[in-house]
C-alpha cells in the first residue's frame, strides 16, 4: 500500500498523518518538538506509522470478530503498547537518572539520593506495569499522552513524598530535568511488530481462545500488509530544518487552508492557533488560499501564552479551559502582552478577583487579536474552521463563537477533534497529489 | 558572504556619491553653503543652480542602517526622549547628529545653512525640521505642496506653488547665497534632468521583459539613486543612466534576468510588484528572501518616491518654476489613494505580474495607512493574489528574518497555488477517515 505523510513541526508539538492511497487519513502521530526538531520528525513519523498499524488492525479485526469485538480488543491493545513503549523508557530513564546523580553538583547527597531516584524510579515503572484500577481517570477528565508529561507528573508526586531535609524535592526535581531531556533526545529502536507482539500476547491470554486465536492472526494480517514509502512533506515553524529537499516543504498557512477544506469542505475562512503563531487564511471553494494574515515579530496571543499563564497559575495548560469556563463575571483583560499579562494575573488575584474569571478575560484577550487578523485577511466568512491546538480549548472556543457572532453574524463554526493535526493533513494531501503530478507527468 | 559584483554603473555611482560627500566634507573650507532637504518633491536643480550643496537626511538615515549603525543611533534618539513609535528615519538622523554627524563615507557632514522644507504626503517632514531647526538653530523655508486629495493638480495649485517658490524659496536662496536667482542656469540644469529622466524611465519600463533584466525594488532603489538625490540636473545623472541603460538593454538582448548582490538571479519564477518602502537594515537577506524563490519585482511604488516619470512627466526647461511645482506634486506620496491603488493596478497590467505585495512599514504612517485597502481594491480590479508583509525602515528591532521569510514563502506557494501549476491546485479528491 503507497502512504503519503505529512509532517508540522510545530514550536510545541510535531504532528504526522499518514494517508493511504485513496486519500483517507491511514494515522496520525504527535510528539513534543523538543529542541531537537529532525528527532521529532521521526518520532513523529514512527508513531504515525504505530497509528496506521492499529487502523489496518482494527480493519482486520472487523472482518474478523466484527464491530463489537473490536471496540473490546482494539483499546486493550493500544494501551497495552503505549505502556510497553512507556516501560522501554523508564527503563533509559532510571539508567540516565543513576548517571545524573553523579555528577559532581550533587556530590554532597550522592549515595542517598541515588538510593531514592532508583527508587522512585523503580515503583513508577512497577505502577506501569501493573497499573491500579483505581487510578483510573474520571470520564471527560483530560490527561496528556506524552511521556514527558506522563513521567513527570508521577516523577513530582514521588518526589514530594520522597523529599526531606537532606534531599529536597529541588535535589529530586534536578535529577528528573535532566534526565528527561536526555530521554526524549534518544531515539527508541523497538519496533511496532516487536511490542504489538508482547501486547498482543497480553491481551489475547485474557480473550477467550477463539477469539485470542482470530486477535493474533489480525496482528500478523495487519504487521505483514506493506507500507510504501510514496513521499513526505513538511511544514510548520520548523520545517526549514528538515531534512527535506525544498521541494517538499510546504507552507503552513497553504497546508491548513487545504487540511481545513479535507476536513470541511464548505470551509471558506479558518483561523489557526499555534504555539508562537496565530493564522488567519481565505480559502476558495477548493481550498486554496486567497488570503492570509498572520501576527508579526511577537507571540502573544498564542498558544505559548496559554502555556505561561498555566505555569503562572501552577495548573496544566490543559486545565485552563475548563477553569475558565467556570467564570461567572466578565473581566476585561486589557494587555495581551505574555509578560504584562502575567502582571496583571498577578494583580487581579491579590485584589480578590477570581482566577475562573480572570481565566476567561484571558482566553477573550488572545480572541480579540485573532479577531484583528481574521479582520485583515478579509473578514469571517461561512464556513468557519477553527485549527491548531488551541481549538481544543473550550473557553478559547467560547470566546471565539461570541466575538463572531457579535462582529459577523452567524457562521457555522467547524472544530474537527483532529485539529491539531490540520497542517499535517494538508501537508500529506500536498505529498499525495505531488505524487499524483509526478505519475501523470 | 560572497562576493558582489559590480557593474560599471554602480561602480560609477559610488564614485559620484563619494565626491559628493567629499564636497560636503570641505564645504566649510571652501565656503560652500548647505541645505538639507527631502527627497520626495526635492528642487535639486533649484539648489545647483545657486551653487548650494543639498544634504538628504533620509538619505542617510538608510545608508546608516545599510551599514548597521542606525541601532546606535535610534537608542540615542530614544535617549534623548523619542518615543519608540516615532519615525525611525527621524530618529536615526537624530542620533546620527548627536554622535557626531559622522555620514555614511565617514567623513563629517556640515550643518545646515538652511533647510529647506518641500512638504509633499509626509506629515513627519514638518516635525522633522522643526526638531533639526533646534538642533542646528538654523531657518527653515517650507514649500507648502497641496495634496493631491481630488486625484488632480488644478491651475490655482500650480499658481500657489510657483507663488511659493517665487516669494519664499528663491528669496530665501538669493538670501543665503548672496546671487540673485539665475533662470537660464536652472533651464540648462532641468534639460539635462529631462535627458537622464528619459533613460531611467527606459532602465524601469525594461522590467517589462520577461525574463525582467532588473528588480525594480532591491534593485530600484540603486537605479533611482543618482536622480532622486543631488545629482539630478548634472551630466554626471545624465552619463549614469546612459550608462546603466546600456548595461539593461545588454541584458533584456541576452535574455538575462538580474544582478543580486549574491550574483545573478536564477529562473524567473514570479513576478510581483511591491508597494511601500524596503527594509534597510537586513536588506541583502531582505532582498535574498525573494531572489531565491525566483522572485522579481518588476514594478514598485517606492521608487516613485522622489518623483513619478513612468506617466510621461519630464522636467521642463521651458517653464522652469511651473515644471517644478509639477514635480513635486505628482511624487507618490502627495497622490490621493485612489491615484495609488490605479498606479498599482496599472503596473500589474503592464508589467504582466503574478502578484503584488506590501511592505507594511512600522514607522512610516504616510505610507502605510490605507495599504490594505488598497491591497483589497488592486485584487479585485486584477483578479490577482495579494500580499501583507510587516517590516520597518531603519530600526532592526521590527524585522523579525524568520517572520518575514515565512509570509514571503507562504505567500509564493499562494500564488503558485492560484495559478494552477502547483501541486495544490488539484480539488481534493481524498476523504478524512478516523484511524
Amino acid at each position: 500500500m503507497r502512504t503519503f505523510i505529512g509532517i508540522d513541526l510545530g514550536s510545541t508539538t510535531t504532528k504526522a498523518v499518514m494517508l493511504d492511497e485513496s486519500g483517507a487519513v491511514l494515522g496520525r502521530g504527535i510528539t513534543n518538538s523538543r529542541s531537537n526538531y529532525d528527532l521529532a520528525a521521526s518520532i513523529a513519523k514512527a508513531e504515525v506509522h504505530t497509528s496506521a498499524r492499529f487502523e489496518l488492525l482494527g480493519r482486520e479485526l472487523r472482518a474478523s470478530v466484527g464491530v463489537e469485538g473490536v471496540e473490546k480488543i482494539l483499546p486493550r491493545l493500544q494501551s497495552e503498547l503505549r505502556r510497553q513503549q512507556n516501560l522501554a523508557h523508564l527503563s533509559v530513564l532510571a539508567e540516565v537518572c543513576i548517571e545524573e546523580c553523579a555528577n559532581p553538583r550533587v556530590a554532597r547527597i550522592r549515595g542517598e539520593l541515588q538510593r531514592r531516584v532508583a527508587g522512585m524510579v523503580e515503583q513508577m515503572t512497577r505502577e506501569e506495569a501493573n497499573p491500579n484500577p483505581l487510578k483510573l481517570l474520571k470520564p471527560g477528565e483530560k490527561t496528556s499522552e506524552f511521556f514527558r508529561d506522563r513521567a513527570a507528573s508521577a516523577y513530582s508526586s514521588l518526589a514530594e513524598q520522597n523529599a526531606d531535609a537532606d534531599v529536597t524535592f529541588d535535589d529530586l526535581m534536578s535529577i528528573f530535568d535532566k534526565a528527561i531531556i536526555r530521554v526524549e533526545n534518544t531515539k527508541h529502536d523497538e519496533g511496532f511488530a516487536e511490542l504489538i507482539g508482547l501486547a498482543s500476547e497480553r491481551v489475547s491470554a485474557r480473550l477467550e481462545p477463539a477469539v485470542a486465536a482470530q486477535c493474533r492472526a489480525a496482528v500478523e494480517r495487519a504487521c505483514a500488509v506493506e507500507l510504501i514509502d510514496g513521499g513526505v512533506i513538511g511544514t510548520g515553524y520548523g520545517r526549514q530544518r528538515l531534512p527535506f529537499a525544498k521541494e517538499n516543504i510546504r507552507s503552513e498557512i497553504l497546508c491548513h487552508g487545504l487540511g481545513a477544506h479535507q476536513q470541511f469542505p464548505g470551509t471558506r475562512t479558518v483561523l489557526d492557533i499555534g504555539g508562537q503563531d496565530t493564522k488567519a487564511i481565505q480559502v476558495d471553494a477548493n481550498g486554496i488560499v486567497t488570503s492570509f494574515q498572520m501576527n508579526d515579530r511577537c507571540a502573544a496571543g498564542c498558544g505559548r501564552y496559554l502555556g505561561y499563564i498555566a505555569d503562572e497559575m501552577s495548573v496544566g495548560v490543559h486545565e485552563l479551559g475548563p477553569l475558565a469556563m467556570k467564570s461567572e463575571r466578565n473581566v476585561k483583560i486589557s494587555s495581551t502582552c505574555t509578560v504584562f499579562a502575567g502582571a496583571e494575573l498577578r494583580d487581579r488575584l491579590s485584589n480578590g478577583q477570581r482566577r475562573e474569571d480572570i481565566l476567561a478575560g484571558l482566553h477573550r484577550a488572545i480572541i480579540l487579536r485573532a479577531m484583528s487578523l481574521l479582520a485583515r485577511s478579509g473578514g469571517v466568512h461561512d464556513e468557519f474552521t477553527f485549527t491548531g491546538g488551541v481549538a481544543n480549548n473550550p473557553a478559547a472556543v467560547l470566546a471565539l463563537r461570541r466575538l463572531v457572532q457579535e462582529n459577523y453574524g452567524e457562521r457555522q463554526l467547524n472544530i474537527s477533534p483532529g485539529s491539531i493535526y490540520t497542517g499535517a493533513l494538508g501537508a500529506a494531501l500536498f505529498c499525495m497529489r505531488a505524487a499524483e503530478s509526478r505519475a501523470a507527468a | 558572504m560572497t562576493t558582489v559584483e559590480k557593474e560599471p554603473s554602480m561602480v560609477k555611482q559610488k564614485e559620484m556619491i563619494a565626491e559628493h560627500f567629499d564636497r560636503l566634507a570641505a564645504a566649510g573650507e571652501h565656503g560652500k553653503k548647505v541645505v538639507y532637504t527631502f527627497v520626495p518633491g526635492n528642487l535639486t536643480e533649484l539648489l545647483l543652480s545657486f551653487d548650494v550643496l543639498p544634504v538628504y537626511p533620509e538619505i542617510n538615515a538608510l545608508q546608516s542602517a545599510m551599514r548597521k549603525r542606525a541601532g546606535d543611533f535610534i537608542s540615542e534618539a530614544e535617549r534623548v526622549g523619542h518615543s519608540e513609535d516615532v519615525c525611525t528615519y527621524v530618529k536615526c538622523d537624530i542620533g546620527m547628529k548627536r554622535k557626531g554627524n559622522i555620514g555614511p563615507t565617514g567623513q563629517p557632514l556640515p550643518k545646515p545653512d538652511l533647510l529647506l522644507l518641500s512638504y509633499t504626503g509626509c506629515f513627519t517632514f514638518l516635525k522633522w525640521f522643526e526638531l533639526l531647526r533646534e538642533e542646528y538653530d538654523c531657518p527653515v523655508v517650507l514649500l507648502h505642496t497641496p495634496y493631491q486629495a481630488e486625484g488632480k493638480v488644478t491651475g490655482s495649485m500650480r499658481d500657489y506653488m510657483v507663488e511659493q517658490l517665487k516669494s519664499q524659496v528663491i528669496p530665501a536662496l538669493e538670501q543665503l547665497t548672496g546671487k540673485p536667482y539665475d533662470e537660464d542656469r536652472l533651464r540648462t540644469l532641468l534639460a539635462l534632468s529631462a535627458r537622464a529622466e528619459d533613460d531611467m524611465v527606459h532602465v524601469l519600463e525594461s522590467a517589462k521583459h520577461r525574463p525582467s533584466p532588473i528588480d525594480a525594488y532591491f534593485g530600484g532603489v540603486y537605479y533611482i539613486g543618482p536622480m532622486f538625490t543631488a545629482f539630478r540636473g548634472t551630466e554626471g545623472a545624465v552619463d549614469y543612466y546612459q550608462t546603466l541603460r546600456a548595461e539593461v538593454d545588454a541584458r533584456v538582448r541576452a535574455g538575462e534576468g538580474p544582478i543580486t548582490p549574491e550574483g545573478p538571479m536564477g529562473p524567473e519564477k514570479y513576478r510581483l510588484v511591491v508597494e511601500g518602502p524596503p527594509n534597510w537594515t537586513n536588506f541583502r537577506e531582505f532582498w535574498q528572501m525573494f531572489s531565491d524563490e525566483g522572485a522579481v519585482v518588476v514594478a514598485s511604488t517606492y521608487t516613485k518616491v522622489g518623483g513619478v516619470y513612468d506617466f510621461g512627466f519630464r522636467h521642463d526647461p521651458r517653464d522652469p518654476l511651473g515644471t517644478l511645482a509639477d514635480y513635486c506634486m505628482g511624487c507618490y506620496t502627495n497622490r490621493s489613494l485612489p491615484q495609488r491603488v490605479s498606479m498599482l493596478e496599472s503596473y500589474v497590467k503592464d508589467y504582466q505580474a503574478d502578484g503584488v505585495l506590501v511592505n507594511s512599514v512600522k514607522s512610516c504612517n504616510s505610507f502605510s495607512a490605507g495599504q490594505l485597502v488598497m491591497l483589497r481594491e488592486v485584487e479585485q480590479r486584477t483578479g490577482i493574489a495579494g500580499g501583507f508583509i510587516e517590516t520597518d525602515l531603519v530600526d532592526a528591532r521590527y524585522f523579525s528574518a524568520a517572520n518575514v521569510k515565512n509570509r514571503i514563502e507562504s505567500y509564493l506557494q499562494m500564488i503558485e497555488q492560484k495559478r494552477g501549476k502547483g501541486p495544490g491546485a488539484t480539488p481534493a479528491g481524498a476523504k478524512e477517515a478516523t484511524p
